[in-house]
């Protein structure tokens, strides 16, 4: 099947989630269009023994979305195996046969739908006609079960074994032309099947990025300036390569020149690789680096002066007119009443449990990648053009990695070892020390929000004006730092205008899961909550009824007006979905009769996001030192027809819970350049006693499956936000919580 | 410095410097990759393994530390991968990245050991040292509750 034009304006909607987002966007495009010409065959991704084991390729990355799993069963169910006869392989880095192959923009489940069941359906139809030609019988009075392919008039059966290899010698059907199965009779969509990785995790296989091992293996740590791209001036590198199992000392010049603007990928940064018998050698020879840095333009930065800055522009004429209708200054100055308040949201860093690493073997001119990169073909390119070799020289393996929440759409860790490997001619591991991965994160950029909101005597919004002030120079935003026109809630409110304005930021940053949406979210849907209580209306009822204001359809010119569009519609905030949600988790959270007590309180909130719509309700209590304690979230998700793997997906939203909950509480600042934060102690993710009691709950509606990894997190910040001004009557409108004078219990 | 260790109940002879964090010398010494480096100070649990059976951070231990005593890892926790708590952690799908799993299962075990039948309080008191960052909290609450019930029911 080949990625049409339309598939690729799809993806690259959904991506950004926001639909002008074109700095997250951007990268996931080029990894799209790598992987735009493959003509996917059932060849490719299926292999079935004569024993009747069936191995399915799994052609994305896999960091715990469960990608390894998902994509493989759609291919599986229309094949018609049984998914205990499967076994799963991880493909290689080859676009060209795989089609895209990434991790981001919860976009392999809406990209995979349809070319993956058609793959398997392709490759069942290879054996239904195998099958037939063998026992001379027309295909049409074949059928398939369980891995067998059955003739019922002569009572013929065979196994998908005893058929491969006469099906695989067969020209592969077209995949526009095959026939898919009924929904109702699916046995493996829809039905929990446990990770295909989860024996060798629970018995400590090695499976990560952190784990590869080859004959001959170097370790490498890099140490690098305090402050972004500073450079190295003198180094003791004499002294450090006498060291204790030190076979190299490298100085890297890196590739970066700090600017207002710190594009995707800015390159590497420069510093001093120590490569080492064992990376604990690398470490402690570290320890005794003495380095005198040229620490650049980037040391006059911090955190104090970003908030100055932010103050002053607030102030002024905003810098770019992102999206507006109607006469939002006028529709203000004849509202009835008008609330006004400033959100801020910090920086904060990935912080994945494996810290970034990768392997890489330079040999004979070739070079050979173990990348734990969810953007791998993005890293192939970014190697060959630093180390100044052809990507055709380059295999990559893509390696199971300990979590990437966006982290891992970049590649600086992988440049940085095929940039070591080369220079030494061995196979080197480089890892990051937690403290490196911290101070070298590309971050998600924190932003200032200055909201006015409107209504009339009746208590209905009239107008919303959103001016963010974010990072960048005058064309571009930061990456994670842009806003789509079409963030809720635009569109609905009868006058409308979203405005940015950016200052410089040297400082590399990115994609956080729900990029952009993990910070719009909170700002939109608290902001909503106090228009609700300043009109005295229930939150709930407030939102349902500014939903049911939208102009349905918008106008082309609209859709114009804030980016392309996917042509179903599904990628533009349909109205009744973001309700349905709305109204399914007031109904499980009894919403309506909550109980109203003195410092406790329950909030709501939803979002759209990747496709996807969730809301979330949280009940919580705050103690007399404003110890937060969250007790229950109920979370209520459409992501269309089908929940593909139900257990699997359910974590998912465990996930998006707990992650976006502790969002509230990290923060990442800087002095003189510096990264003040180094590790867990100083930015925290939530323990096994602050975990809630979760439920979640689907609404399945008639559109087409999409994607969990993003959509399950925004809501939930507000959710408790909106939940703490229930119980105590105190608006958070500062993050991370202490900077509101609030704490996780 | 040739030192005697006991790990999964086979003693070996490994050389390394003595105040080489145990982590390491698991990891890129001895080959065994299951026990993970998460934070190198002790504060999220990836590295856990038991030392005679009590749970400890292995990447601010002292190789020599463990000398004299018996080292448990993910991989010597049952010869098959049978052993309750995995059983557990496999029938519920516990893992999402799966990373921080073998700390978490190796400070269940250590939880259940003396605690057979814990209570959520007692499992959020021997469970906070353990970060996830993917959020499995949940399901490793259900699974540790599972494996207290099957170890029940197998003695």
């Amino acid at each position: 099947m080949r990625i049409d034009r339309r598939s690729f304006l799809q993806l690259s909607a959904l991506a950004g989630g926001g639909l002008a987002l074109s700095l997250y966007r951007t990268p996931l495009a080029a990894a799209q269009r790598a992987g735009a010409g493959a003509e996917l065959t059932p060849q490719t991704f299926i292999k079935i023994a004569p024993d009747g084991v069936v191995t399915i390729m799994a052609k994305a990355s896999e960091s715990g979305q469960g990608m390894r799993n998902m994509l493989p069963m759609l291919i599986a169910e229309e094949l018609d195996v049984d998914w205990k006869d499967v076994r799963v392989e991880q493909a290689e880095l080859n676009e060209k046969i795989y089609g895209p192959q990434f991790s981001g923009g919860s976009a392999n489940t809406p990209q995979g739908w349809e070319p993956m069941r058609r793959v398997g359906a392709a490759g069942r139809q290879l054996l239904v006609t195998a099958a037939a030609q063998t026992w001379n019988v027309p295909v049409e009075e074949c059928s398939t079960e369980h891995g067998r392919v059955l003739h019922k008039g002569s009572g013929k059966s065979a196994g998908y074994g005893e058929l491969a290899a006469k099906a695989a010698a067969l020209p592969a059907p077209a995949l526009s032309s095959v026939k898919l199965k009924d929904p109702k009779d699916y046995h493996i969509i829809g039905h929990s099947q446990a990770g295909v990785d989860t024996r060798a995790i629970v018995t400590g296989k090695p499976l990560f990025g952190i784990d590869v091992q080859l004959p001959g293996m170097l370790y490498a740590a890099i140490e690098k300036a305090p402050v972004f791209a500073g450079k190295v001036k003198t180094a003791n590198l004499d002294e450090i390569k006498a060291m204790p199992g030190v076979r190299h000392v490298l100085v890297i010049d890196g590739g970066i020149t700090p600017a207002a603007f710190t594009p995707w990928e800015p390159g590497m940064e420069p510093g001093i690789a120590i490569v080492a018998d064992t990376w604990w050698q690398a470490q402690q020879a570290r320890k005794s680096l003495k380095v005198d840095w040229d620490l650049g333009p980037a040391v006059v930065q911090s955190s104090e002066g970003f908030a100055k800055k932010a103050a002053e522009m607030l102030q002024a004429a905003p810098g770019t007119t992102v999206h507006k209708y109607g006469d939002v200054d006028a529709a203000l100055k004849s509202s009835a009443k008008v609330v006004e308040a400033t959100y801020e949201f910090p920086f904060i860093a990935h912080v994945t449990m494996e810290p970034q690493g990768s392997t890489a073997h330079w040999k004979d001119g070739k070079l050979e990648m173990w990348s734990t990169s969810t953007l791998p073909v993005d890293g192939r390119g970014l190697v060959a053009k630093t180390l100044g070799i052809k990507e055709s020289d380059i295999t990559t393996h893509m390696v199971r990695s300990g979590g990437s929440f966006g982290r891992r759409l970049q590649n600086d860790y992988a440049v940085e070892a095929a940039w070591i490997a080369k220079q030494i001619d061995a196979p080197v591991k480089l890892l990051w020390s937690r403290e490196d991965d911290v101070a070298h994160d590309p971050f998600r950029p924190g932003g200032t929000v200055g909201l006015k909101g409107g209504l009339d005597a009746q208590g209905k919004l009239t107008a919303w004006r959103h001016h963010l002030v974010t990072f960048g120079d005058a064309k571009h935003s930061t990456s994670g730092g842009g806003i789509g026109g079409d963030s809720f809630p635009s569109g609905f409110p009868p006058a409308y205008a979203l405005y940015t304005s950016a200052q410089p930021l040297m400082l590399r940053t990115g994609a956080m899961r729900a990029p952009g949406d993990n910070a719009y979210a909170w700002v939109a849907q608290s902001f909503l909550d106090e228009m609700a209580h300043a009109a005295g209306r229930d939150p709930l009822e407030f939102q349902l009824e500014l939903l049911s204001n939208k102009k349905a359809p918008w106008s082309s010119a609209e859709h114009d007006a804030v980016g392309d569009h996917e042509p179903t519609g599904q990628s533009v905030l349909i109205p009744e979905r973001f309700k349905g949600v709305l109204e399914l988790v007031a109904e499980k959270s009894g919403w309506a009769k909550r109980a109203k007590e003195p410092g406790r309180g329950m909030g709501i909130a939803a979002w759209f996001c990747h496709l996807g719509y969730f809301a979330e309700v949280a009940d919580v209590s705050v103690d007399a030192q404003n110890k937060v304690t969250l007790h229950r979230v109920w979370a209520a998700g459409d992501v269309g027809s089908q929940i593909i793997n139900p257990r699997a997906a359910e974590s998912m939203g465990f996930g998006g819970v707990i992650d976006g909950m502790a969002e509230m509480g990290q923060e990442i600042t800087l002095a003189d350049g510096v990264i003040q934060q180094s590790n867990f102690h100083n930015h925290p993710v939530m323990r096994m006693r602050q975990a809630p009691k979760i439920e979640v709950y689907w609404l399945k509606t008639d559109y087409s499956p999409t994607g969990l990894g993003e959509p399950t997190l925004p809501p939930v910040l507000p959710a408790i936000g909106n939940a703490i001004f229930a119980a105590t009557g105190k608006r958070i409108r500062t993050l991370p919580l202490k900077k509101s004078g609030f704490s996780w219990a | 410095m040739p030192l005697k260790l006991t790990v999964n109940k086979v003693v070996m002879t490994v050389d390394a410097a003595p105040d080489t964090p145990l982590l390491w010398v698991l990891r890129d010494v001895l080959d065994m990759k299951g026990t993970k480096y998460g934070c190198g100070m002790g504060i999220c649990g990836a590295c856990t393994v038991l030392l005679d059976g009590k749970a400890v951070r292995s990447c601010m231990t002292h190789v020599s530390a463990a000398v004299g005593q018996s080292i448990t890892t993910i991989e010597g926790l049952s010869p098959d991968g049978l052993h309750p708590v995995q059983v557990a952690w496999e029938a519920l799908d516990v893992p999402q990245c799966g990373y921080c799993q073998a700390g978490q299962i190796m400070a269940a075990t250590a939880l259940l050991a003396h605690t057979p039948h814990p209570t959520d309080a007692e499992i959020d008191s021997a469970m906070s040292g353990n970060i996830c960052r993917c959020g499995t909290y949940p399901r490793i609450r259900q699974a540790i509750h599972e494996a207290a019930g099957a170890a029940t029911t197998s003695k």
